[in-house]
């Protein structure tokens, strides 16, 4: 039995818990320090910025297009560039982009490359293929200069020494290259780095750049800096390489405005980076030949430039054809996902991400370039909590492609020992050889149904000593974190036995409650509570059956389970929305189940009638006070609240409706504004994540123990949000309709 | 074209907001005008502005690579400024407006007010039309060139640490 998979599986995630807690302990502060600045940038320039979500809309079709018509692109950028005197060379992958630019080097005997900052130079490991040839390369955007010199990986897109502080650079610098001068600030560090890489760009003989965005019909490159290494890199060695994906192309000048408006806004809340530098090489600017100071600027021009486009295809060709990862390359590499992901936050690249991408959009490049196994290192850290997507410029669903890859990897597991046990007993649409304990996770529909069935006597195993061994030990379930209590009675038991006090079938509004697993096993009193407040507002309430949403096993990436669990669903509502009925959803992971991935799950027009007649019961609670209920029939106490939205509820723009209720029924709110509680589900049980769950948050907890929030009782949309918060609050923490609810 | 005070205010006031240091003259002062914002040694690039001249000024516009990398400063032209981030349309030619608005610690930039466009849409626009005309690489320069990347914000790394516009009011 020693190698049951239970063992090698606790093995694995003891492993993983260790190399977080490592990266959170040596990085996790100078990236949360760093990003969470990024990310509040973001938001103060983006919701300033009226057209922003018109621009998204315009970049997003652009890449759509381009992506489609990417052939005929090549062809044109081909022809711009082979008529300006380049030449552009489409690699087929990484080793065939080296071969050409080493044979390149070699035959302009070129003795040392200075580059400017690209991701896909990192994919390609170009650096190493030079240096094998005896070329010297030198990076020459100082973040990733550091990088170069503390011979580490980039931990973020954009940042790429975002985890470094001022003092361990200066470290990195003195240990290095013994400075004449000690360097104190970050003046003498940047000074030093300039003159240094200064020199090299001076004396380099091929200068080598990325591309954020390739013009076809003119042969442009497009760069986006803030220091000026890009221009100084294309214009001072007579030898410009552009190395590129072919995702970069897009059709001309005319489509370049969105995402000027767009990427440094989106990056790093910048209106509009330093350099946004366009050229269409070789350039008429004059060569500049540092080693005869005498002479005059040389001619500049096709006959005495040389300029080299590399297209990478590596892997995106197959990108395009596949469903899941297409929307992949539409992303401008911006790294809002990664600042707005409250785990990457926290832990930064070096853990949330692959062999070269990092962050939620990393899952698509690294299963797209690298392989499955890439994305399966990190792709657990992606709890869909969904606050990336209104970030996102180009509109990816990022959530998704994390599930459908997650998905993938579930599939690709080799069926294990116990598999024939735990396929009798789950009833869901997975293979053999997934992992226990997301398969755990994603039947929790079941695993509810069961406890309350048995409560009390569920929750005494469950929470027996042996009871915890086996949660741990089989399925990862970490022992810190206190299980949910079943409840013997279910909301639709109290549902069914109480008197009905509602205003009857032919009131104005009738409403399907939807009961999720949580609230009518756990969380019974928001359950009753919702009842009681839609019947005072005159609303006739019906619960529709208890039916697990799909969220869980979409968590865990059982996509055929979720689907399941939706076309289940959609099933019992239809009669209710056949008879008009709308439908309220107190759990707002289950109402973003089916506004945001319903879509990918069921018949288009069958999601579309599900996401328009549902709602979010303190949504649904404000739309009704809004069109005349009389707020005088319900119960509120009033006075100071510390309120915490629901991530996915702020993704739909319904953390609103709960404050303008609560201001209205005499509350004062303050509102929490981190991204996620990081409990995420079932993400915080799990043995592995829980310390990064723990600290993300912390950085919620916090909130609402300092300034005026302190002290103030709590309330929470999401039931997860709820778990964390108490554990870490050491508070009651309640649901917003428990405050308003006639008793 | 005619410009409106209103968007030579706008690009006056994202000047400022970017740290641009703004000089207005009319063509007849302009030598004076250039003067006093120029740190010797300086270089530049042939303007292409009728009636202005570098040479007056005492700008060495034949510069060889050694003056342009002991120069101070580089004067160049700028082929229009946008209003709504004080960002200058730095057009690549022959007579080196890249290299001579990159390489020394300060860039002066001379434009026309004529030359004040509103925002980024109609600069590219524009820039469309000169890339059609085969004048098709171009730099949207805002501010000094910055970094994060050493723990604080610096200004002044690969490019200028100190921008300067001369806005030439009757061109």
């Amino acid at each position: 039995m020693s190698d049951a998979p239970s063992r090698s599986s606790a093995g694995k995630r003891r492993q993983k818990a260790e190399r977080i807690r490592q990266v959170m302990a040596a990085e996790g502060e100078t990236v949360h320090g760093n990003i969470a600045g990024h990310n509040q940038l973001r938001y103060d320039v983006t919701d300033e910025f009226e057209p922003f979500e018109d621009y998204r809309s315009q970049a997003r079709a652009i890449k759509e297009d381009a992506i489609d018509r990417l052939p005929e692109l090549i062809d044109t950028v081909t022809e711009a560039v082979e008529a300006n005197g380049g030449s552009v060379y489409v690699a087929d992958d990484a080793a065939d982009a080296n071969r050409y630019i080493t044979d390149l080097a070699a035959q302009q005997d070129a003795g040392s490359v200075v580059k400017s900052k690209s991701m896909t130079t990192e994919e390609i490991d170009v650096n190493e293929a030079l240096e094998a040839e005896g070329v010297e390369v030198w990076e020459t955007d100082l973040g990733e200069f550091v990088v170069q010199v503390a011979e580490e990986s980039p931990s973020h897109l954009v940042g790429p020494a975002m985890h470094k502080t001022k003092d361990e650079i200066k470290a990195l610098f003195e240990a290095h290259f013994d400075p004449d001068e000690p360097l104190e600030t970050a003046e003498d560090l940047t000074a030093f780095a300039r003159d240094f890489l200064g020199e090299k760009i001076r004396a380099a003989d091929i200068g080598m750049t990325g591309a954020n965005f390739v013009l076809a019909e003119s042969g442009t490159v497009v760069l986006v800096t803030n220091e000026g290494n890009a221009r100084k890199s294309a214009v001072t060695p007579d030898t410009h390489v552009a190395v590129a994906g072919v995702e970069k192309l897009i059709p001309s000048i005319g489509e370049l405005e969105p995402f000027v408006e767009l990427i440094a806004k989106s990056a790093a809340g910048q209106p509009i980076a330093n350099y946004v530098t366009m050229l269409s090489p070789p350039t008429d600017s004059p060569t500049l030949d540092f080693d005869e100071p005498d002479e005059p600027l040389g001619p500049g021009g096709p006959d005495h430039r040389d300029f080299h486009l590399v297209l990478i295809d590596n892997g995106r060709f197959e990108m395009r054809e596949d469903e899941s990862l297409r929307e992949t390359l539409y992303c401008i590499r911006c790294g809002a996902c990664a600042n707005s992901c409250a785990n990457f936050q926290h832990v930064g690249g070096h853990a949330f991400g692959g062999e070269t991408y990092t962050g939620g959009i990393a899952t698509g490049w690294e299963a797209g370039v690298h392989g499955q196994d890439s994305a399966a290192e990190f792709n657990d850290l992606c709890t869909g909590c969904s606050r990336c997507v209104n970030a996102c410029p180009v509109k990816i669903d990022i959530p998704w492609i994390n599930t459908a890859v997650r998905d993938r990897i579930n599939r690709g597991a080799d069926p294990g020992t116990f598999d024939f046990l735990v396929e009798g007993l789950t009833p869901d649409e997975e293979p053999g050889g997934m992992d226990l304990q997301k398969r755990l996770f994603g039947n929790f529909g079941t695993l509810a149904r069961l406890g309350s069935a048995t409560a009390p006597l569920s929750n005494w195993a469950a929470a027996s000593a042996p009871g915890r061994w086996a949660l741990e030990r089989f399925f990862g379930v970490d022992p810190r974190r206190d299980l949910p209590t079943f409840r013997r009675e279910t909301l639709v038991d109290w549902f069914e036995a109480r008197e009905a006090r509602g205003p009857g079938m032919n009131a104005d509004r009738r409403v399907a409650l939807y009961p999720d697993v949580y609230t009518n096993h756990v969380l019974v009193e928001r359950g009753k509570a919702a009842v009681r407040t839609l019947e005072a507002l005159g609303v006739h309430v019906e619960l529709s059956p208890c039916l697990e949403s799909g969220r869980a096993p979409l968590s865990q990436g059982m996509i055929e389970t979720a689907r399941s669990s939706a076309r289940s669903v959609a099933d019992a509502l239809e009669p209710f929305l056949d008879a008009g009925y709308d439908v309220v959803a107190i759990e707002p992971s289950d109402l973003a189940a089916f506004r945001r991935e319903y879509d990918r799950l069921l018949p288009a027009e069958e999601a579309d009638r599900i996401a328009t007649a549902s709602f979010e019961v303190m949504e649904y609670v404000h739309g009704l006070l809004e069109n005349g209920a009389d707020a005088a029939a319900l119960d509120p106490d009033g006075g100071p609240i510390a309120y915490h939205s629901h991530c996915q509820q702020r993704t739909l723009g319904l953390e609103g409706h709960t404050e303008a209720v609560l201001d209205r029924c005499g509350y004062d709110v303050v509102t929490s504004d981190v991204e996620c509680c990081g409990m995420a589900g079932s993400f915080g049980y799990k043995s592995e994540y829980y310390e990064l769950s723990i600290e993300v948050g912390e950085s919620l907890a916090e909130q609402f123990e300092s300034g005026d929030a302190a002290g103030r009782p709590i309330v929470a949309s999401g039931t997860s949000c709820r778990e964390q918060l108490g554990d870490l609050c050491d508070s009651a923490v309640s649901h917003p309709i428990e405050l308003i609810a006639p008793r | 074209m005619t410009v409106t005070t209103d968007t030579v205010s706008r690009f006056a006031s994202s000047l400022s907001g970017v740290g641009v240091e703004l000089t207005r003259t009319e063509a007849a002062g302009f030598v004076g005008a250039l003067e006093a914002l120029v740190e010797p040694p300086a270089v530049g690039a042939p303007l292409g502005i009728d009636g202005l001249s570098l040479a007056e000024a005492g700008i060495n516009a034949e510069p060889t690579s050694g003056e342009l990398r002991e120069a101070k400063t580089g004067v160049t032209r700028v082929g229009k400024g946008i209003a709504s981030y004080g960002t200058l349309v730095l057009q690549s030619d022959a007579g080196g407006t890249e290299p001579t608005a990159l390489y020394p610690p300060r860039h002066v930039g001379v434009l026309c007010e004529s030359d004040v466009i509103e925002d980024v849409a109609a600069a590219l626009d524009w820039l469309g039309d000169e890339f059609a005309d085969g004048r098709d690489s171009a730099v949207f320069a805002t501010g000094a060139s910055a970094t994060a990347d050493m723990g604080e914000l610096v200004f002044g790394v690969h490019g200028p640490v100190d921008v300067n516009v001369l806005l030439v009011t009757d061109r």
